[in-house]
């Protein structure tokens, strides 16, 4: 399939993004600077997923990710504030382990994409136009069930999260 | 001619899940560890919606599975703040490799 | 009419003793009266059911081949119904032997009975004893007419327990305490062997029902081989061997004299001991088939005989005398089995157990009367104590085969089956036995009841009560035999195994000859213990003869061969076992424990509670997984894109 020379750019640009963000999550020292790094990959992931012919996808990914969930994950950061911020964000005793397992995975992971032939099964069908109005229609006829799933998970790990993180009564007993 | 295949995608979400793999193996922050979650199930985001458009085009279930990914990490990031920030209420600590209350 | 009935309800007869156990424990313990007259009548009444019994089957030829089988109901039932299934019946078997049987275990216990009203008299266990006695003749009763070999063991136990109460009976008594373990431990250990005899017999055969026994082992050959049936009869036979007092278990028997006399007199002279003939005779198509199991039978009886007799001989103790005395006729009694003459076997059972309670309940008199068991402290009680005296003097008279007693005729019949049979050896034991059996007889009569007074000696003359049964044993003792005699034949129309006896024919050379041995025997004594008032040749013999003495004053040392063999063998083993329990079987145990709490120790390292380190350990499983199947597998894309495609 042919693919145009903006899109091979932007997809290496942004790649570089991510990838370059996801290694400033893991290796800064200040969990805040962390998420300020996966503020930026969560973004520069919505315009990948505009390379992929997904924009409902990357309009979510925009608004749950980069806003929700990193605006949350701060305000959790703030609520268990320490001292030392700086020294907030620093390996455990089984890093060298660690990145062995991941090392092995990595290079299992890459023979085995190397390997598969993907040419097989490629479709060069590209993608329909209006694919906001398909996901619509099938999140609310093939796949409602799910759906509702998905409503009722969401709903619970509210409810859930409120219980657990609830203020403690002064007289409570925990 | 450069074009952009399947495979680049998915070497791209092999890379990233793999540092978020070692994020959650190697950090001693709780919150960390949460964060880098996110990062896997970004990566395995990007591979979904990759074979949706390279695969199945048509019928969208790549992204579709992806929404719920979205959802279920949603949900996820709550649940865990929401037991970290009840652990440190309890002036218990918050370092993962403080914490072995699995142990016998 | 009564006959009729008595025959019908044979299983009355133990179980009205049974009946009166219940009682006397349960009700009447606080009243040695009541307790008294309740178990003298109702063993009186039992007796009086036996003996109808006994009248109906004696008037009764066919029973002697087809015994009346009672089952009443099915006790057990083991294995698959229909198909390999056992089935235990609780019956009753009543046929001339058992009926014989039945009748004299009653009729002797009944007056053993009445005896020990006497006797035991201000003992502070009357009322025990009496509930043990009772419970002891339903035992006894039981085995005698049990239609199976289950029931049958059962009762054995049942008087082998009752022989360990009353043997223990004065519990004060350390002696009687060791004896009553003696005995018990003795008989279990043999008993182990008939309990294999029995379990082999179901195993191979499928009944325990002596009738069907019968008629399968008289074509054993479909069922087993003749090795195997041989050694079931030599099993078997080791029960016997204990409870009947036969070379070389009969050292519980002597020692047993500790308990009352009247228990010395019923259990171990008259009725529980001769349950091992009584056995083997019951058993007797199981001996017949195995020749083998029969010369065994003969000789163990015939030895027993002459090894007990020649114990007998230089004992001081009069109940002493008396159980070697027991088990030198058990030997006659066993030895007759295994010539295989039933007749003569049950024959001696039933004159014997009129003169040997007889000289018993006469002992305990004795006893009672000048408090020393020793026969040398005794002497000249004759003139104080008449009946108990005379009545002793039939009993030796009878055991020593002077006619017309009783004695005479059932071992005649004994030394001519074995003569018969061809066992000319065990016929000159035999007839050497009854020689030393007259000998040492009349030494205990002369020096306890003859010669001079003993001056510290004040006996009298026992209560009604005990001088009644010795009276009616003593007439038993006589006419007892009339039965037998050669000429009538009576016994062997009753009591045979395969063909009846031989009739009229008799044996005038045999019969001299015991008769010449019996009196030599007498004068022999006569000369050495009564003429001789100061026993001179009776030391000078002793003197001259000082090993023989002393081998046979101590019994052939066999209780101390046991001791050495107890100390040696069976404690090294048990040492050994021990030391075995200790380093392997504990090692073992002990190393499994140890080595599971090592590896615990080894494995809770791992568990360290942090849950990145178990991340880790899942993402290398994982990663196992996924090798395995990617690189393993048909191919790589399969396990990749398989889903999708």
């Amino acid at each position: 399939m042919e693919t145009c020379i903006y899109n091979v750019i932007a997809f290496y640009m942004l790649a570089a993004v991510i990838l370059g963000s996801a290694v400033m999550i893991v290796a800064v020292r200040n969990i805040v600077h962390s998420v300020l790094f996966l503020a930026a990959c969560f973004i520069s992931m919505a315009g990948i997923y505009l390379l992929l012919d997904a924009v409902y996808l990357a309009i979510i990914q925009v608004l749950i990710y980069a806003g929700a969930v990193c605006i949350m994950i701060i305000f959790g950061i703030m609520l268990i504030r320490r001292a030392d911020m700086k020294e907030s964000n620093l390996f455990n005793k089984q890093t060298k382990l660690a990145a062995g397992v991941v090392a092995m995975t990595l290079a299992v992971y890459g023979i085995l994409a190397g390997k598969t032939a993907w040419t097989d099964v490629t479709s060069n069908v590209p993608v329909p136009a209006d694919s906001l109005d398909k996901i619509g229609g099938l999140l609310l006829s093939q796949y409602v069930i799910p759906f509702e799933v998905a409503a009722l998970l969401l709903t619970v790990a509210l409810i859930g999260a409120i219980m657990l993180a609830r203020e403690v009564k002064a007289d409570g007993d925990n | 001619m450069v074009t952009i295949s399947l495979t680049h995608y998915v070497m791209l979400s092999a890379i990233l899940f793999s540092i978020g793999l070692f994020g959650v193996l190697a950090k001693k922050n709780a919150v960390s560890v949460l964060i880098c979650i996110e990062l896997m199930l970004n990566a395995v985001n990007i591979n979904f919606i990759a074979f949706s458009k390279y695969i199945t085009p048509a019928d969208f279930m790549g992204q579709i599975f992806a929404i719920f990914v979205i959802t279920v990490a949603a949900a996820e990031v709550g649940v865990g703040l929401a037991i970290i920030i009840a652990i440190y209420r309890n002036n218990l600590p918050v370092d993962l490799d403080e914490i072995d209350w699995l142990k016998w | 009419m009564l006959v009729e009935f008595a025959m019908h309800h044979a299983w009355l007869v133990p179980l009205i003793p049974a009946l009166s156990f219940l009682i006397i424990v349960f009700l009447t313990r606080p009243f040695e009266k009541l307790t008294a007259f309740l178990s003298v009548s109702f063993m009186a009444i039992s007796c009086f059911f036996a003996s109808l019994a006994a009248y109906g089957v004696f008037n009764n030829h066919e029973l002697a081949e087809h015994p009346l089988v009672y089952n009443f109901f099915n006790w057990l039932s083991i294995g698959i119904p229909g198909a390999n299934e056992l089935q235990i019946n609780l019956g009753v078997q009543l046929d001339p032997t058992s009926a014989m049987m039945l009748f004299m275990v009653s009729f002797v216990a009944t007056f053993i009975q009445l005896y020990s009203v006497g006797y035991m008299k201000g003992d502070p266990g009357f009322s025990t004893f009496f509930s043990y006695v009772s419970l002891f003749a339903a035992s006894m009763l039981l085995l005698v007419i049990s239609s199976n070999l289950l029931e049958m063991f059962v009762a054995w136990e049942g008087v082998g327990l009752c022989s360990y109460l009353l043997i223990g009976f004065y519990s004060h008594k350390i002696s009687a305490r060791e004896a009553a373990k003696k005995a018990f431990v003795t008989c279990r250990v043999a008993d182990f062997g008939l309990l294999l005899g029995i379990l082999g017999l179901v195993i191979t055969f499928g009944t325990l029902d002596i009738m069907e026994l019968n008629d399968k082992i008289n074509n054993f050959k479909e069922y087993t081989s003749y090795g195997t049936l041989t050694l079931l009869a030599v099993l078997v036979f080791i029960g016997p061997i204990a409870k009947s007092g036969q070379f070389p278990l009969h050292v519980w028997l002597p020692d047993a004299m500790e308990g009352p006399t009247p228990v010395s007199a019923l259990i171990h002279a008259a009725t529980m001991v001769v349950a091992g003939v009584y056995l083997v005779a019951r058993m007797m198509f199981l001996f017949d088939a195995v020749p083998a199991a029969m010369n065994m039978v003969a000789i163990t009886g015939g030895f027993t005989a002459l090894f007990a007799a020649l114990i007998a001989i230089t004992q001081t103790e009069i109940k002493r005398i008396l159980a070697y005395s027991t088990v030198s006729q058990l030997g006659y009694m066993m030895l007759a089995l295994g010539v295989g003459s039933l007749t003569a076997s049950m024959f001696h059972m039933w004159t014997h157990a009129f003169f040997k309670a007889l000289m018993f309940l006469a002992a305990g008199s004795v006893i009672h009367a000048v408090h020393t068991p020793n026969v040398w402290k005794m002497g000249g009680i004759v003139k104080k104590m008449p009946v108990t005296s005379w009545t002793f003097v039939v009993g030796g008279l009878a055991i020593s085969g002077i006619p017309p007693f009783a004695g005479f005729w059932s071992k005649d019949e004994i030394l001519v089956a074995t003569m018969n049979s061809g066992h000319y050896v065990l016929y000159a034991m035999g007839a050497f036995t009854a020689f030393l059996t007259a000998f040492y007889m009349w030494r205990l009569i002369f020096l306890a009841f003859y010669g001079k007074e003993k001056p510290e000696n004040h006996p009298h003359e026992s209560p009604w009560t005990m001088c009644v049964p010795l009276v009616v044993l003593a007439v038993g003792a006589t006419v007892g035999g009339f039965f037998g005699m050669p000429w009538n034949n009576m016994w062997a129309h009753w009591i045979f195994f395969g063909e009846p006896h031989h009739a009229g024919h008799v044996a005038w050379g045999a019969m001299i000859s015991s008769v010449a041995l019996a009196v030599a025997g007498i004068y022999l004594a006569y000369r050495l213990y009564l003429k001789d008032t100061e026993k001179v040749k009776a030391r000078q013999l002793a003197e001259k003869y000082q090993f023989w003495y002393q081998l046979s004053f101590n019994k052939f040392y066999i209780d101390e061969i046991f001791l050495w063999f107890n100390h040696t063998v069976v404690d090294g083993s048990a040492k050994l076992m021990y030391l075995f329990d200790i380093y392997v079987v504990d090692g073992i145990v002990n190393g499994l424990g140890g080595f599971a709490r090592l590896t615990g120790d080894g494995l809770r390292v791992l568990q360290t509670g942090s849950m990145q380190n178990y991340a880790l350990v899942f993402f290398l499983g994982v990663l196992a997984v996924t090798i395995l199947m990617a690189f393993t597998g048909p191919s790589a894309a399969g396990l990749v894109l398989g889903g999708v495609m």
